[in-house]
């Protein structure tokens, strides 16, 4: 496979020392309804069939914070900042408790959704991109990303045809209409902008999914097969960090980098 | 990109008090707090840590000894933004005092001690406004360690660090966890230009230099607090 180390993507978490991580940790982005859980679905399969040990991760699936989560987004106002904290600390507590660990241990993770996600939805809700960049800076930047790439109106019949718009996917909290179909297009079409904004950014391997189904699982496979085999180049992902004016001495023990 | 460093543009005032657990700052709040309603002012009261937005996150995090540094550090951030949003600005806007037991430099202080970036976390509280006054009670760790034993403070699993592992028996955990946070609010004070009170002082000594200092941000230069005492 890739004996790489693992880079934290910015600041890190000084209290832990993440090297070795054995296992690879690939994560398919993309925006609501594109398809990646179907996709995610098959790859599983596919790696296992291989001998590979996978652990699935996902998006706000985390003990610490589902219920709360889905509570504030059930009955509270909240405001961009607090969003994107609650979904930072949710991206925290999987990454300590399962993503690290399963690394660690030499498993495959496949992540449906990363830090990406966050940066997408938050700009498009106001927040600083940079501010929003600052808070994952505790991430372990992932082995290879795999962009999900479509368009609107490709987008609209996908999402109709499965489960249906949404309130949140739809961006009905941006308020930016009435109506839930002009709504779900104008909130698409920012967060596709968004992702597009990223893919150099983050060096993104984008997979063309306005393709059928199992067009998409080919290109995916393809693009897993060669990183596996070491053939293509993991992702040159460090945030540019301003260092503080005076840096306070450091009490705990901190990991020299 | 830090709001800390520079005057917040709401009509209101925000006073905030730092110390650790028996430095005695909650109580000298209270006093205030009591006094500036005593004036007629208009003031709203805040406490670290009280939204009922992610209580039931650290309740179930705490239980199971769930929380990491990391995930400690931005729960807390949650209920800050939380309270910062609903309760903390309104009232700065419609021109009232807010009083604040603890603000940001406690995350700087113990989610520091704990392990977090130091630089990680001033990104994370940097949509905090500046306060108007912001005291710090400093106390050596053994009269702190005195009052919580002597049963005024509850001596409480995070507060002593006892998730860091530093030792098994609680006051002797406290007194290493809180010593670090010590050397980091002294840090503090020198970074953000905190008020420091001796808070090994009479509690009515605290008081005056409290009020002193709350007049003069809030404009009551004109009624001494000795005078209006009694």
């Amino acid at each position: 496979m890739h004996d790489a180390d693992k880079a934290f993507y910015g600041n890190g978490l000084p209290y832990l020392n993440i090297n070795p991580l054995r296992g690879s940790l690939i994560v398919i982005e993309g925006t609501d309804g594109v398809g990646r859980s179907t996709q995610i679905e098959q790859l599983t399969r596919w790696l296992e069939v291989q001998g590979y040990g996978v652990v699935n991760t996902g998006w706000t699936r985390s003990p610490l914070l589902a219920e709360t989560i889905n509570e504030a987004k059930a009955g509270h106002e909240l405001n961009v900042t607090t969003f994107s904290l609650l979904y930072a600390a949710d991206f925290a507590d999987r990454l300590e408790n399962q993503i690290i660990p399963a690394l660690r241990a030499g498993f495959i993770v496949v992540a449906d959704r990363y830090m990406y996600t966050a940066f997408a939805r938050n700009a498009v809700m106001g927040a600083d991109r940079e501010w929003t960049r600052q808070l994952f800076g505790f991430a372990v930047v992932p082995d290879l990303v795999i962009y999900l790439k479509i368009d609107v109106k490709h987008l609209v019949p996908r999402v109709l045809e499965s489960k249906g718009m949404d309130y949140w996917e739809s961006g009905m909290h941006l308020k930016l209409g009435s109506d839930i179909f002009d709504s779900f297009r104008r909130y698409q079409a920012r967060i596709l902008r968004e992702y597009e904004r990223m893919t150099d950014e983050f060096d993104f391997v984008t997979v063309d999914a306005q393709q059928p189904v199992d067009a998409i699982q080919q290109d995916l496979r393809a693009t897993i097969g060669r990183y596996l085999a070491g053939e293509s180049m993991p992702p040159r992902q460090r945030l540019a960090t301003v260092r503080a004016k005076r840096p306070p001495r450091r009490v705990a023990p901190r990991r020299r980098r | 990109m830090t709001g800390l460093t520079t005057p917040h543009p709401y009509p209101g005032k925000l006073i905030i008090v730092e110390g650790i657990d028996g430095s005695g700052k909650s109580t000298q709040i209270a006093l205030l707090h009591r006094w500036l309603l005593a004036q007629g002012h208009k003031v709203f009261f805040t406490e670290w840590n009280s939204s009922a937005l992610v209580r039931r996150s650290l309740r179930r995090g705490k239980k199971k000894d769930l929380l990491t540094p990391t995930t400690f550090s931005v729960l807390h951030a949650v209920d800050f933004a939380d309270r910062l949003t609903f309760k903390i600005i309104p009232p700065l806007k419609a021109g009232m005092t807010v009083l604040a037991d603890r603000y940001v430099y406690t995350a700087f202080g113990r989610d520091v001690a704990r392990g977090v970036d130091n630089e990680w976390v001033r990104a994370l509280y940097s949509f905090a406004p500046k306060p108007d006054l912001a005291m710090y009670f400093r106390v050596p760790i053994e009269v702190s360690l005195q009052r919580i034993l002597s049963g005024r403070t509850k001596l409480k699993y995070h507060e002593a660090g006892m998730d860091l592992g530093l030792s098994r028996e609680p006051a002797e955990s406290f007194r290493l966890f809180q010593s670090r946070v010590l050397v980091i609010y002294d840090e503090l004070v020198r970074e953000f230009g905190l008020d420091v009170i001796d808070a090994t002082a009479d509690i009515s000594q605290q008081q005056q230099q409290v009020r002193q200092l709350a007049a003069g941000v809030l404009g009551l230069e004109g009624r001494t607090p000795r005078a209006r005492r009694g």
